[in-house]
Parts: structure tokens; sequence; C-alpha cells
């Protein structure tokens, strides 16, 4: 009897049983906790952990930028425009290299600027060694202009400016007036989790802030900037990426500048759009003979590669 | 079964976090009966029946509690279940969602109730639709007869709604998985119009109706501690996610038709380790699978 005939029968593996042997098998199995053991499954399950890193600041203001992808044309206008809005200190949650060319023009700008970063994947796998940038994409076309855009970064890194990569911290914890901001590249979880708007729920949100005992996430990894404010009145903020524009049609490219301010809510979160030179950066990206897909992405502000990964949404608001 | 497969300790497999929570939300009931459906859904399978909207909201309400990130909806035909679209409207309330269909239930109506109800929230409402072939002919050896047309049909009523589906293939069609094979996937799609087609590519599970079809495993294919890359299995699904359908919540998508892969009546009951005895584990581990888009 083929196993698609059921009347009366259940599958079982490979077998068809008779519906109530399939049924009295699954209610024995498995486990159902006492409900105070319940309670204490899922508390331990969500408890906050020990976080060792140091806090830095207080600050009232400061600015924070992730995703650089070697753009150094808008690493210095962000410099200038961080200095103009009264940032005090200025952040990038890593990914410094990759997209665009000569990836150690950003190097001097981040010292002189006195940037304070963490590492991204691109830093961890530059500082490593590793074979591949750990991008996170799942689709072959994703992975081979990722892959591109890594062999090149490797390539044009000296080994000094690798190393200093791997000095970078992996988060930093940053007070801004009364409130501890939490700083890492993609989640609090791991390095290459994508946060984006339309995947990343309000509950979610509010258990990672609460096991990481932080007011605020600051993240990046995704490209693509949002701003969410949690009924707890915690803020998660992903601040973009000033390496590429934000699949807007739009060349400006983004970053957050994060305020103090008296009274609920304590943070005054702004993301900032900010035009550059990005004529100049497509002419060095064509002398440097990288793709023109990625050309076209700075002239005209649409993505062009990295589309698989984006959630159904943001896909619906993307040009390709 | 040889000795070696016996005598091997059954690794474990920790739940590093709770982040996708599956829903058995249209039982075993289809109304296709795919020659290499795992787990055999047919018209007349109700080894799990359809969830309630209750059911659900019971779920959803301990998954949010846990930070659950992600939603997917899986029969069997979900849009069978006749409280599939308040299902949706629920969930989307608390986080984003994916629906696996057949495509067959997509009718205009639907198609614009379904994007309405993606209007309405902040989160992606996806739509998986499976397709087996380039043509009726392949499609339909699989699939069932006239299954093909009515499939592209779905798929153009999403389209025309504003939904753009994602197309999931299965390796029964030889080729899916290659980059030529995609390329006449995504012909197939730009020609109804599509101008950004989507498509997920899967392995198939050789047990259920795909066990006749294509053969049942053999009894080298298990795991064993020593597979695990670096001594962690955590690039396997079941490493986040929870099933749960209308009999209480299991590992996985893949185990549901087990009574081993049940491993309790709430999602607190099932936040330990699971053993990774089945050969279907043996397929996770080595094609890579993720269920996720």
């Amino acid at each position: 009897m083929a196993l698609t005939t059921h009347r009366g029968m259940a599958t079982w593996g490979e077998r068809l049983v008779p519906l109530g042997d399939f049924r009295a098998a699954a209610a024995r199995a498995g486990r159902a906790l006492p409900g105070p053991e319940r309670a204490a499954a899922a508390a331990g399950y969500s408890a906050p952990f020990a976080d060792p890193t140091p806090v830095e600041g207080p600050f009232a203001r400061i600015a924070v930028c992730g995703g650089v992808y070697s753009n150094h044309y808008a690493l210095a206008a962000l410099l200038a425009d961080a200095a103009r809005r009264g940032a005090e200190a200025v952040y990038c949650l890593g990914d410094l290299g990759g997209f665009g060319p000569s990836p150690e023009k950003v190097w001097p700008l981040l010292e002189q600027g006195g940037v304070r970063a963490i590492q991204g994947n691109y830093e961890e796998s530059l500082a490593a060694g590793r074979e591949d940038c750990n991008c996170g994409y799942t689709d072959p076309r994703d992975n081979h202009f990722a892959e591109l855009s890594y062999r090149y970064a490797e390539r044009h890194c000296t080994p000094a400016f690798k190393a200093w990569m791997g000095t970078l911290p992996k988060r930093r914890r940053v007070r801004v007036g009364g409130s501890e901001l939490l700083l890492v590249h993609g989640s609090p979880r791991r390095v290459n989790e994508f946060l984006f708007a339309s995947t990343a729920p309000v509950p979610f949100l509010e258990l990672l802030a609460a096991q990481n005992r932080c007011d605020a996430i600051l993240c990046t990894h995704t490209g693509l900037h949002w701003h969410r404010r949690l009924p707890s009145g915690r803020d998660v903020v992903n601040v973009g990426a000033i390496g590429r524009p934000a699949n807007d049609g739009r060349t400006e490219v983004w970053y957050a500048v994060i305020a103090a301010r008296a009274g609920k809510p304590a943070l005054d979160v702004k993301l900032v759009p900010l035009p550059y030179d990005h004529a100049g950066l497509a002419a060095e990206m064509r002398a440097e003979r990288l793709p023109e897909e990625f050309v076209e992405t700075v002239l005209s502000g649409w993505w062009t590669t990295c589309l698989e990964i984006l959630p159904a949404r943001e896909r619906a608001a993307s040009r390709f | 079964m040889s000795a070696l497969a016996t005598d091997r300790p059954v690794p474990q497999v920790e739940l590093r976090a709770l982040d996708t929570l599956w829903f058995q939300v249209g039982g075993t009931v289809c109304n296709l009966a795919c020659t290499h459906c795992f787990i055999s859904c047919s018209p007349t399978n109700h080894t799990h029946e359809f969830m309630t909207l209750a059911q659900v909201e019971g779920y959803l309400a301990e998954a949010a509690a846990l930070g659950v990130r992600e939603y997917y909806f899986t029969g069997g035909e979900p849009f069978l279940n006749p409280e599939m679209e308040a299902i949706l409207a629920s969930t989307l309330r608390v986080g984003p969602a994916s629906v696996l269909t057949n495509g067959l239930l997509l009718d205009p109506r639907r198609c614009a109730r379904l994007a309405a109800l993606a209007a309405a929230t902040p989160y992606s409402l996806d739509l998986r639709v499976s397709l087996d072939g380039y043509d009726a002919a392949s499609n339909d050896s699989i699939r069932g007869a006239g299954t093909f047309a009515r499939i592209l049909e779905g798929v153009r009523n999403l389209h025309a709604a504003g939904l753009n589906p994602v197309i999931t293939v299965t390796e029964v069609c030889r080729d899916a998985a290659t980059a030529e094979g995609k390329a006449r996937f995504f012909a197939l799609l730009r020609d109804l119009g599509i101008e950004k087609p989507r498509l997920k590519v899967l392995p198939v599970f050789q047990i259920g109706a795909e066990a006749e079809r294509g053969g049942a495993y053999a009894s080298w294919q298990r795991l064993s501690d020593g597979d695990a890359p670096d001594g962690s299995w955590d690039h396997l699904q079941c490493s986040g996610c929870r099933m749960a359908t209308d009999q209480g919540v299991w590992v996985c998508p893949i185990l549901v038709n087990e009574p081993s892969g049940k491993m309790g009546e709430t999602l607190a009951d099932t936040l330990g380790p699971f053993p990774l005895a089945h050969s279907a584990c043996w397929t996770c581990h080595v094609y890579g699978v993720s269920c996720r888009t």
C-alpha cells in the first residue's frame, strides 16, 4: 500500500501504523515538565550574563558608523560631519575593507580622527588569515562577489594593518549620559548575524538587550540603517554603512549620532545621511578594476549584489 | 543495521538559541500527494491535524518571551487550514513569518488579502512556493498531473498582488542546484514578469514517500561525535529551531513523523539537547540543510 493512502492510518517513518498507535506514542514521547520547572527552564534560558567589557565615557554625544568598506572618501566626510555636529567621540563598528578601493587608505584617517573601532567579520578574517570574509551569505552569486572583494582587500592590506585589526576589541560598552550602550558588529551573539529591520522583532531585541544588560544596542553588518525604540525604552540602532549607499536610490551613505537628553527617552537617536565624493570613489574603483557592479551601486544608490540575503520586505523595496 | 552503526555513541546537539519556530499548521493534510514528500502528506494523511489559532497563539506567546526571531508555517498545505490567515495576522504582530505552500490555493482574492497583511506589519511576510521542474512533464511527474500550470498561476497571482515568492525546488529536479539549473528557473520566472526572481534549492530526505520513490537510507548514513566540525553542531538547524504541531513540540521540521522526534509539550520543555540518531540528521549535516529561506 502506498504511503500516501492513509485512511485510518498514520505514517511513522517509513511505516504505516494505525493512527491511534502513532498518537499514543507521540503522547508518551518528550517531556512535560511540572510548572515550576518549566518556569525555571525558561528563566535559565533568558538569564542575563556578565560582560567584563570596560565601560567608556561618559559622553554627551557620539557618532557611530559601520561598514566602511574601504570608502576613504566617506570616512573623511564623516569625520568632518561628526565634528560639526559636536560628537565627542567617533566609533566604528567594523568591516573596514571590502567593496571599495585601496583599503589601507582608511587607516591613517581612523588614527588621525581618533576613531574607536571594533572588529567586524572582515577584520577577524584578515587578522586571522582566513580564506574568506565570513560574511554569512548563502547564495553563490553573493558569495562570488564577496570573495572578489575579500581577495582584493587581502592583497592590498599590509601585514601591519592586518595585525592592527587583530588588536581591536570585539565589542565596546559606552556611556552616553545615563545610558549604557553596547556596540557590536553583527549582533551581541555573532559577528556575522544579520539584524535587518523586518526580521529583528521587538521581543527578540528586548531579550538581547536584557541578556546583555544594556540600554541600547548599536550594530551594523547588514548595510541598511534602522532604529527601533522598544517598549522597555531601550533602543536598538543599526547604524548602516558609510561604505556604500543604502539600496534606496540615493548616493548618500548613513551613520548615527547618539546624544544624551534629559527625561525620557534618555537618548536622542539620529540616523544621518552623509553626502561625499561618490564620483571620486567610482573613478578610483574603476582605476583599480573593481567589478563594474560595485561602481554602479556607488553611482545609482541601488545594490547589485548581496541581494539574496535580503528579507522579503527589504527585497521588495530594492531596485534589483 | 551493522554493528558499527549501533556501537557508535549518538551525538547530542545543544540548543544554541531558539531563533526559529516552525508550525506544522497544515498538519500532514495536503491537496497533493507528491512522490518525494518526506512526510508522505496527502488528502487522507491525518497523522498530524490542522493547528488551531488558539494553539498557535499559545506557542507565539511563549516564543516571544523566549526571544524567537522568526516563524515558519508548513504542512501539509497551510492554506487548507481555514484559520491560516488569522494565524498569520496574529504572528505578524510579534515577528516575521514565512509560509511554505504548494501554490494551488493562491487565487487573486487570497493574494490580495496576504498583500494587505504584509503591508500592515513592520515585519517580513514571505511566501515560498514549491515547484519541481522547469516544465509540466518534469514537475507533474512529482507533484501530480496539471500542477505545473496551477502552481505558475498561483505565482502569477502573488506577483500581481505585489508579493514576490521564493520558489523552492528540491534536488529531485536534476541540475536544480547547478548554476545552469538556477538560470533556467530564473528565466522561467522572468517570463512570468517577475523581475527579481528568488529561488531556494533543497536536497531530498530519504524518508516517507521519498524512501519509496528514491530509496531509503543505508545504515552507515548516521552521525557520530567525530563528524562535528570543531566539536560543534551549531551549523545544524536543530541548534536553533523547534517545530510545534497539534501534538506537541518536535525538534525540527523533518522528524515530525517520528514520535522520537518529539521533545515536549511546551517550548520550555524543549530547551535541552537532542540526540542526532536519525539518518535524516546525516542529510542535514552533509548537505548543510536549512529549511529556512
